[in-house]
Formats: C-alpha cells, sequence, structure tokens
C-alpha cells in the first residue's frame, strides 16, 4: 500500500514502511563518478581501513565528467581512481554518461534502490526504481557497507495530460512544471508522473522527466513501470524484477501539467524555474549552442535536432557542440547519419560523456558570451566565466536556435 | 564567537565551489575558490568560527561534497539557513559541519554582525543586536550523527549503519 516509494521500501524491507520514517536499507547497486569517486575513497578508507567494497558486481564507477582527461589534475584524479577500483576488482566505465550507462547496462530494474554520487542519479526512476543522488560520504558508506539511510519522504504527483502539440517537446514539459513546482517545492520529497502523456511516453521521454526532479529539489522521481518499461528492458537485463507499482497513495500534492496548452520554453539565467515562453526572448544573440547530457542527449533527442539541421549550416557567429549521452547513442546515431548531420553544419561532436555541462573541459564560455543548452541547469558560472549566461531549451529550439544564431522558435522550422 | 556572512535564496553548490575548481580532494584548494563567484572577498576574508546565514534552499544543485568541504575549510563553524536543500544538507552532516534551520535569525540578521552558538540546544545569539533565537530541532538520526561529529565516526561509535 502507498506511494511506489513507500511500495518499493516495503517490499525492500518486508514490512509496511511509511513516509516520515528513518529506516536503513541495503541498497541493490552504487555508483560515482570521475569527480565524486576521490572523496568517495577517502570516505570508504576512512571507515574500513583497507577492507573490500560490499560487492564489486554491483559497486560502479563510470569516467564521464571529464573524459578524456583535460588537465594534469584530472588525470592524476583518474589515475587514483582507477588503482583504486583495479585494487576492489570494480569494472569502470568509460562510454557516457553515468544516468546513461547504468540503465543501458542493465543495472537498473524496477523496483530496485540506487544511490549514486551524483544529484542527477534521480534519472533511473524513469524505470520504477528509486534512484537518489548522495554526496561522496554516503556513497563511500554504501561502498564499504551495502547500505544507506533514508528519511522516507512524502510525494508530490505530477500529473501528465493532453498531447504535445507541434514544436513542444518532453523538455518544454519539464521546464512548466519547475516553473508551477518551483526550484525547491520538492525539496526532501519523491515525484510521481502519472497520467496519460507520461504513459505515452519513450522510456528515453521519462528518463527526461525524471532527470528533471533534482531542479525542483526532488529526493526521487519515479514513473511506475509498465509495457513500454518491459519492452525497453528486454535484452539488457534476464534476470526477474518485480512490477511495483503505487497502491491507494497518498500524494501531498497533486500538480496538474496539460501539454496540449503548451509551446515552446525557455528557462533562463540563473534558475531553472526562469521560465518564459521561446518569444519572449527571440532576439537574444547566442555564441553557443550546446546538444547533450544527460537530460537530452539520447538517440531521439539528436533525431529532433538532426531532421531540423539536415543539409543547412550553423549560423556563422554561432558555434555548436554535440555530446551524445552513450557510446551506444553515439553507434546509433553514426549510423542513422545524425553526426554527420551535425559534423556538416559544421557542428563539433565530442566523446559520450557530460561534455560542456560542468565548464570542466571543451567548449566553455568566455565572459559576457550567452549559450543555449538542452542541459538541465543554467547556473551562473557553470559552464565557464561567471559573466556568461545559460539559457535552456529543447532539442529543436536547440537546433533551430544554431541555425539562426538568436533564439529561435522551433516552430519556424517544422 | 564569529562574524555573520550573509547570503540569498537559492545559493548552489556551483557558485558555493564552481566545477572548474573541484577537480581536487585538496581542502585548502577548495577553500581558496568557496563562494569566490558571488563574495570575491570571502575566501581572503573569513576567519575560523564565523557564520553564513543564507535564505531559503541553501547548496541546491550538484551533490558535490566538495561544497560543505570547502565551507568547512573556510572555517566557517555552521551554516544557517531558512532551508537547505536535501543533499547538501546530508553531506554537511555526514563530514561534520553544522547546520541549522532558523527563519527568524535570517530575517534578524546582517553582514559582518558577531554571532555565538550553543549548537548542543540549538540557540543562536546575535551579539551585536543581543536577539537569541532557537533552531528547528533535528531529525533523532541526524541527532545521532552529529553528535557523533559525521557519519563514519558515528558507525564506527556504533559498530555498524543501524
Amino acid at each position: 500500500m502507498g506511494t511506489l516509494t513507500e511500495v518499493i521500501f516495503s517490499h525492500k524491507l518486508g514490512r509496511a514502511v511509511a513516509q516520515g520514517e528513518t529506516v536503513v536499507v541495503d541498497v541493490d547497486r552504487v555508483m560515482s563518478h570521475d569527480t565524486t569517486t576521490p572523496l568517495a575513497i577517502q570516505a570508504f578508507r576512512k571507515l574500513t581501513n583497507g577492507g573490500r567494497v560490499f560487492d564489486s558486481q554491483r559497486s560502479h564507477i563510470v569516467f564521464d565528467h571529464i573524459v578524456p582527461a583535460a588537465t594534469i589534475a584530472a588525470a592524476t584524479l583518474h589515475r587514483d581512481v582507477r588503482a583504486f577500483a583495479q585494487e576492489q576488482d570494480i569494472g569502470i566505465l568509460q562510454e557516457g554518461i553515468c544516468h546513461q550507462v547504468m540503465p543501458e547496462r542493465g543495472y537498473v530494474t524496477p523496483g530496485d534502490i540506487i544511490v549514486g554520487a551524483d544529484s542527477h542519479t534521480c534519472t533511473y526512476g524513469a524505470l520504477g526504481a528509486f534512484a537518489t543522488g548522495m554526496g561522496s560520504t554516503d556513497i563511500g558508506v554504501a561502498y564499504a557497507t551495502g547500505r544507506a539511510w533514508f528519511l522516507i519522504p512524502p510525494t508530490i504527483n505530477i500529473h501528465m495530460t493532453g498531447r504535445l502539440p507541434s514544436g513542444v517537446y518532453t523538455k518544454d514539459v519539464t521546464f512548466e512544471m519547475v516553473r508551477k513546482v518551483g526550484v525547491d517545492g520538492a525539496n526532501y520529497r519523491a515525484i510521481e508522473y502519472t497520467g496519460e502523456l507520461v504513459e505515452q511516453m519513450s522510456v528515453s521521454e521519462r528518463f527526461t522527466i525524471c532527470n528533471m526532479a533534482i531542479e525542483m529539489g526532488g529526493k526521487a522521481g519515479l514513473v511506475a513501470p509498465d509495457a513500454t518499461t518491459r519492452a525497453w528492458l528486454r535484452g539488457r537485463i534476464d534476470r526477474e524484477y518485480p512490477m511495483l507499482a503505487p497502491s491507494d497513495p497518498h500524494y501531498e500534492r497533486v500538480v496538474e501539467i496539460d501539454a496540449s496548452e503548451l509551446s515552446p520554453l525557455i528557462a533562463c539565467p540563473p534558475d531553472v524555474n526562469n521560465v518564459v515562453p521561446v518569444e519572449e526572448v527571440e532576439q537574444v544573440k547566442i555564441d553557443q549552442v550546446f546538444l547533450g547530457t544527460c537530460t537530452n542527449g539520447r538517440l531521439d533527442d539528436l533525431a529532433i535536432a538532426a531532421n531540423i539541421m539536415r543539409g543547412k549550416t550553423l549560423h556563422p557567429q554561432t558555434r555548436m557542440v554535440v555530446v551524445p549521452a552513450s557510446r551506444e547513442v553515439y553507434l546509433e546515431a553514426m549510423r542513422l547519419g545524425y553526426l554527420e548531420t551535425f559534423i556538416q553544419a559544421g557542428a563539433s561532436v565530442g566523446t559520450p560523456g557530460c561534455g560542456p555541462c560542468i565548464g570542466r573541459h571543451y567548449g566553455v564560455l568566455a565572459p559576457g558570451e550567452r549559450a543555449l543548452t538542452t542541459m538541465n541547469r543554467n547556473f551562473t558560472g557553470r559552464m565557464g566565466d561567471p559573466t556568461a549566461e545559460i539559457y535552456l531549451g529543447s532539442p529543436a529550439t536547440a537546433a533551430a536556435t544554431a541555425l539562426s544564431g538568436r533564439i529561435t522558435d522551433p516552430r519556424n522550422f517544422l | 564567537m564569529g562574524r555573520i556572512w550573509m547570503l540569498g535564496d537559492n545559493v548552489n553548490t556551483d557558485v558555493i565551489i564552481p566545477g572548474r575548481y573541484n577537480v581536487t580532494t585538496d581542502r585548502t584548494q577548495l577553500a581558496r575558490y568557496c563562494l569566490c563567484e558571488v563574495l570575491p572577498e570571502f575566501a581572503q576574508q573569513v576567519r575560523v568560527g564565523d557564520v553564513v546565514i543564507a535564505g531559503h534552499n541553501f547548496g541546491c544543485g550538484s551533490s558535490r561534497e566538495h561544497a560543505p568541504a570547502a565551507l568547512q575549510a573556510c572555517g566557517v563553524q555552521v551554516v544557517i539557513a531558512r532551508s537547505f536543500a536535501r543533499i547538501f544538507y546530508r553531506n554537511a552532516v555526514n563530514i561534520g559541519l553544522p547546520v541549522l534551520v532558523c527563519e527568524e535569525v535570517v530575517a534578524a540578521s546582517a553582514d559582518g554582525q558577531d554571532i555565538e552558538l550553543d549548537l548542543a540546544i540549538g540557540v543562536i545569539h546575535n551579539v551585536t543586536t543581543g536577539q537569541a533565537f532557537q533552531a528547528e530541532p533535528l531529525n533523532p538520526f541526524v541527532a545521532r550523527i552529529v553528535a557523533a561529529g559525521g557519519i563514519i565516526e558515528y558507525i564506527r561509535q556504533e559498530g555498524a549503519l543501524r
């Protein structure tokens, strides 16, 4: 009985668990990446004093934040993490963004409880898992013990209905939800996405809405597993999993979103709830467009942008970086000709990973420059100089903007 | 006694320690760039025992533990806010950086004022104005971690995470 979060924790603990309880549970998987692992190793060593991780097969380290290493400092951290991984018999994955690679590899199944040292770990809720981001010390403890403590959160239900109008995409729906809920409206809360729009979404689109849960402060974002989930998991995993679903849930609040009323939206700097219709910012000149990330770097995102850009070239005053979310996405986008479209248009195509999203290696912004990106955050200084500005949009808006050199309504290109 | 540093709402972890400066585990390095985007003088002028007071949703965004670690390495004694983002709050508690929620003290404080705290009972004393405030009580489980000085110390005392 209860919300999907309560049902998952009750299933795990073998007793009824309700919001407000503090519990310690055995987690199914633990994940960290190249930037958060070094501090997790410190915590792990402090706690275990030369011990072993709880289970090397369920411990995952993904190199995605600075790949390939851009500086000696980054290379040194990578070297130290590799040594730790080898010592602990953990395989390092360097084939894309952790939140894309973990599900692709079949490490996420419905009903799982997963902790990761990255705030966007909430993405995995798209497959009906309870997954949440934590800091390095929590993750070091989880590597050592296989356990974590949780305050079972209340749940907000975001109920999505209607059909997406032409030129409006799932990313636009997420801006509307952040606008409505606010950047901390879901703090300490889980979010469960329901409604006919969610039922019709692909798993990739569900990753996008669950990824953005943290931009409302959400602890987790979940979609109950269904036939779409099963179809996506087929071929990726061969073990049984429970199709857990909410049962007579008590939601703290229900937020209704009717997609048919939406138009293309932009989240203006420096907060994600600073949302306006694209028309209001159409004259803003853009120096760099970035298509990629754990929010919008998947095959369908690249397809949307490639279909707009096919046979065209970038605006001469605008540059563009495209980074597929994973090797799997990269290869498929190459096979389907999307990468060729981007390259012919004049874009740079980068190594699967986080790319310019965090301003640590290529694609950084100069003072006063403006970017339009498909990222999840538009925070001050995130992509480079603190006076640079980041506008967020859908992959279609990114493509249209790359061609025009100014923020552009994608409906002009459809 | 420490001095107050005031910050606003939604101070995110990119602002507390930018991504381009957190490619390290060296806490002195983290301290050097702490809050450099919004308070360039902070890292130079902050003194051991100073207190950061902020509005809503302090520490939102990235899960980087480098953020509370940077504040701690600067000598910040405690962060007080109207509310904290969840991951930052956990991280601070885990590494032994005290965090208190108190609406009233935020409205009644200003930069540079002197402040004293009794962390054990959550009493905040603005020495400059003479006002005293009571912080919200901690979740009992969190209180045990705080009392131990962090989660590693807590697990060592308990013998396990339970």
